[in-house]
């Protein structure tokens, strides 16, 4: 294949990766925004495969085959609660292969191509910037899909003088980096990328150890970024305009979701980068005014029955919902009240769950339609006129003291105003405090009722006294 | 408990204070009810009625009020009338206190309990006994009628065999309850209606009847205690006066309905917008007993200024008497009811609704009550309209940019200058192929970014999984080293054998990454349904 008919090939890939990212603006055109996506990335491997460039095709097949299965099958076994970790552990394969592509760029630069110093010398500094890059993305994302999925604590891990870890760290690569593009041995240079790739990759392992779980939402929409920005920089480093736009609308599209994801918690990204929530030193304040009194709990039958008398009932989901798996019983439970003509709606703060949107996910996997969830702006306007809100495993979003309490540590953090309506029903394992670590004043209101224990069992018990 | 209800001495006052239809109610609460004679003839309520539902008759005046624990009332009374006031007896009227304190202290002086129905508080418990909203409904309506009467056209736009009709346009200031029953009435024959007021929460009030609300580009509102509009600053009134200006040109029809209680009311039609308006035009000042909304209005007279009707009638509800009458009569009838009825009637201090309309009680003036509290709807120009403060607009892109507090400008500064210095040098030290890709690069992460934005929330999730399988094109870097390559030396076939299998460990990573993120995102996007 010629190589202009290549590059138009690849052009016609990205237009088609940009329809796709387009299309995912509306729920209507999302599934077609995802054909536009498949074909355009294979339009994009059958030109690379049919380049003067490719002739290995045994290798080919041998890489290609076994990953399309093992990917097949994470997809299609993973539990849609699952759905973090895999997303995180698919941007660790990115950071690993931009990881890979370095090196292998840096040993034969573009096969056969002879190039001036100049173009040597950024030809190293792209390699070296995109093993870094790749590097971070790789430990920090295995790190995260470990945190994600329990094997590691939520907790942040704070090392002492972490902050100073990680400027020397990083002024270290980049001394090595100066190393790396004044010499010309190739030995030299292979050990120089090794040592880089471990710093980098400590300094991602450092990085997402020190965030609390609760800032996961931010932590693999930030990893989603990386990743872009490594496909870029291999995009950079092979000279090919595809990569590097690809790279691009991921990495924007990964850093526009962290920013929204902070801007949920009135936070700023360096804020949950550098830690100060849910750790010792940011959660003090509230803390010390813990609130007190006494909790009015009742039970799944009487919680069912006051859902079966509103006219109207908002519920609220949180991470909980989705560790307890309750979503199926809760929306068979909604499906018999509205059923019953109430009005159910659910309300979606936009950092529920760990992931942007993880709550939408869930919910349209148990079939609830999607034009009964709304925004946290859409629905607080009405929380007032509701009868019943039910809180399903989530504290801090729905948390008084982030408008009312100025010490409070999310204070300014927008909330949905569920104390606003005539009864609030919480279901929640204990009275522990949520990731943030702040008490919630809620509990304690005289119209909050709390329904302890597990979300699936007494989402199942309520099922079981709404079911005729 | 005798009630009185004298027939009222103001010459144009059409109306009475309670008609026959509510006397039944009256009775059953345990009053007896005098009547001065003719009092209702012109609301038609006529004696004989009033006698069937169980009143008597008085000859005249006099009678009743010697007669009468309780007098109702319409106007305020007159200095006769308070001198037939006796002591421990109520009177329940319109008082207006703010307008003539001699008045007041005339009231004080007999030792009567007043009670002035103007005066209720506006509290959601008091909307009963809320005769001032009544009655302005009504003026608000009247306003309209008076206006289509003088108004030469169809309110109504028509197309004829004839030729074509605009539809007039009618401009209500003030959103009150006259204001909106002006808006409903003009809406109702046809009209193109637009409403200005100062007060933000009336803003949908005023939409829901299907008018245009007009917006001043300022920051104030005008809520003041117990829903009334308050007095605003200089700059605001320079910007109002500038938007009536503008619509005065534009107008058939003006309906002023702009009171503040216990003050003149605000000029704010001029004689310079009465002349831009054209010929035929009409305005309405239903604020004429405060003096007027309009320089040129005259109280209780219809003028025409430069071909323009001005119409400062002061007793639009008395020209609609039996309504009036039988609305007010249900305000007088709640109000005896808030106190007690026949058989316990008693003046309640702890109540808030009598404290707050009682004008005299025991010999002192009871006037004015603590103020009610300020309703929970009120709404700052910022939170409702585009048209933000500056102070906000810079808060609010505080907010929009993570990591940049308001008083970061040198940092941001800082970033302007590191990027100008890199294009810089880019722009003079890299190679040519370099600088090709850089600007394919910088364009698309500028379509990256106007493409996120779009993304509905619920879809992030999906937009996540699709980004990060779109990602796994770097596949193409690793596929691109499985090349035969050219082998004849013998070092370089040692590296590009460690590259080709480099290039095979990526392929496969980034082959897991395809696959798995797309399949998810159809997973997951297959769920959403409507």
């Amino acid at each position: 294949m010629p190589p202009t008919l290549a590059t138009i090939v690849y052009l016609v890939a990205a237009v088609l990766f940009i329809l796709s990212l387009g299309g995912l603006s509306r729920q209507e055109t999302a599934r077609r925004g995802t054909w536009c996506g498949i074909v355009g990335i294979l339009l994009a491997l059958a030109t690379s495969i049919a380049s003067d460039g490719v002739t290995l095709y045994g290798t080919v097949v041998l890489a290609m085959v076994p990953a399309a299965i093992i990917g097949a099958a994470l997809a299609s076994r993973v539990q849609m609660t699952g759905m973090p970790q895999l997303v995180a552990l698919l941007h660790s394969f990115v950071g690993a292969a931009a990881v890979l592509v370095g090196f292998a760029s840096y040993l034969v630069p573009h096969a056969g191509d002879t190039m001036t110093a100049a173009e040597l010398i950024v030809h190293h500094i792209e390699v070296y910037v995109g093993v870094g890059v790749g590097a971070i993305t790789f430990t920090g994302s295995i790190i995260a899909c470990l945190k994600l999925h329990g094997t590691m604590s939520g907790k942040p891990l704070l090392l002492p003088a972490r902050h100073l870890l990680n400027l020397v760290t990083v002024i270290v690569t980049i001394v090595l980096g100066v190393w790396l593009v004044q010499t010309d041995d190739v030995a030299t240079g292979v050990m120089l990328l090794c040592v880089a790739t471990v710093l980098t990759g400590l300094l991602g392992v450092h990085m997402v150890v020190a965030i609390g779980g609760a800032d996961m939402p931010v932590v693999v929409s930030m990893l989603n970024s990386y990743s872009g920005w490594a496909a870029t920089a291999a995009g950079f480093m092979l000279g090919n305009d595809l990569l590097i736009i690809t790279g691009a609308l991921v990495g924007s599209s990964g850093a526009i979701l962290s920013m929204i994801m902070c801007r949920g918690m009135n936070r700023s990204l360096a804020n949950v980068i550098f830690g100060g929530f849910g750790t010792a030193d940011g959660g003090g304040g509230g803390m010390s005014d813990e609130p007190q009194g006494e909790v009015i709990a009742l039970e799944a039958d009487v919680a069912a029955q006051l859902l079966h008398d509103a006219r109207s009932v908002v519920i609220v989901p949180g991470y909980g919902m989705a560790v307890a798996q309750a979503q199926h019983a809760l929306a068979e439970v909604t499906r018999i009240l509205r059923k019953n003509d109430v009005n159910v709606r659910f309300a979606i703060h936009p950092v529920a769950g760990r992931l942007p949107g993880h709550m939408n996910v869930l919910l349209a996997e148990a079939d609830i339609p999607y034009d009964i969830v709304l925004e946290m702006d859409e629905i607080n306007s009405d929380l007032p006129d509701t009868d019943v809100v039910l809180v399903i495993g989530a504290n801090d979003i729905v948390n008084p003291s982030a408008e009312n309490d100025p010490a409070s540590p999310i204070a300014g953090m927008p909330v949905l105003q569920v104390w606003k309506s005539d009864m609030v029903i919480v279901m929640k394992r204990s009275m522990g405090t949520g990731y943030a670590g702040v008490g919630n004043p809620l509990f304690f209101n005289e119209n909050t009722r709390m329904l302890f224990g597990d979300a699936r069992d007494n989402t199942d018990a309520m099922l079981r006294t709404l079911r005729p | 408990m005798k009630l009185g209800i004298p027939r009222e001495v103001h010459p144009e006052e059409h109306r009475v204070a309670v008609v026959p239809v509510t006397l039944a109610r009256l009775i059953k609460a345990g009053f007896e009810v005098i009547v001065e004679t003719k009092a209702g003839d012109r609301a038609d309520a006529h004696d004989a009625k009033y006698v069937e539902m169980g009143a008597t008759i008085a000859p005249d005046a006099a009678a009743v009020w010697s007669q009468a624990d309780i007098v109702l009332k319409v106007l305020p009374p007159t200095t006769a009338e308070i001198a037939q006031l006796r002591p421990g007896t109520t009177l329940i009227s319109f008082i207006q206190p703010a307008d003539d304190g001699d008045r007041v202290q005339a009231l004080a002086a007999t030792g009567a309990s007043v009670i002035g129905l103007d005066q209720v508080p506006r509290i959601s418990r008091a909307q009963k006994l809320d005769a001032l909203s009544a009655m302005a409904n009504i003026a608000g309506y009247r306003a309209v009628i008076e206006a289509a009467h003088h108004f030469g056209r169809f309110f109504a736009g028509q197309m004829t065999a004839a030729g074509k009709v605009p539809p007039a346009k009618v401009l209500v200031i003030g959103g009150g309850v006259a204001g909106l029953a002006a808006i409903a009435a003009a809406k109702g024959l046809g009209a193109i209606v637009r409403a200005f007021d100062t007060r933000l929460a009336v803003k949908e009030q005023v939409e829901s009847l299907g008018a245009e609300f007009l917006v001043l580009n300022f920051d104030e509102s005008g809520e003041g205690d117990g829903g009334y509009a308050k007095v605003m600053s200089d700059t605001f009134l320079d910007a109002e006066r500038k938007l009536f200006a503008e619509q005065a040109i534009d107008v058939d029809i003006i309906v002023t309905t702009a009171n503040i209680p216990g003050r003149e009311a605000p000029k704010l039609i001029t004689s310079g917008m009465v002349e831009s308006m054209s010929e035929g035009s009409v305005i309405v000042d239903l604020a004429a007993e405060r003096g007027g909304n309009c320089q040129m209005t005259k109280p209780g007279e219809i003028i025409r200024h430069h071909g323009v009707t001005i119409i400062g009638i002061t007793d639009m509800p008395a020209r609609m008497p039996a309504l009036s009458s039988r609305l007010l009569g249900n305000v007088h009838a709640a109000m005896l009811d808030e106190m007690g009825g026949g058989e316990q009637f008693t003046i309640d201090l702890d109540n808030e609704v009598v404290r707050g309309a009682l004008i005299t009680h025991g010999g002192t003036v009871m006037w004015p009550a603590p103020t009610p509290k300020a309703p929970s709807t009120e709404k700052s120009y910022a939170k409702d309209f585009g048209e933000r403060p500056k102070s906000q607009i810079a808060a609010s892109e505080a907010t929009a940019m993570p990591g940049q507090k308001p008083g970061g400008n040198g940092l941001m500064f800082a970033c302007l200058v590191a990027m100008v210095a890199l294009l810089l040098c880019i722009g003079l030290w890299a190679p040519p192929s370099f600088v090709g890709h850089f600007t394919v690069f910088v364009l698309a992460c500028f379509v990256g970014w106007q493409l996120v934005w779009n993304v509905t929330p619920a879809l992030h999730t999906p937009l996540m999984s699709i980004t990060n399988a779109v990602s796994g094109i770097i596949i193409l870097g690793g596929m691109l080293h499985l090349t035969s390559g050219d082998s004849t030396a013998a070092d370089i076939g040692s590296t590009h054998t460690t590259a080709v299998i480099l290039g095979a460990v990526a392929v496969f990573f980034a082959t897991i990454n395809i696959t798995g993120g797309f399949l998810v995102t159809r997973r997951m996007l297959a769920m959403f349904r409507k």
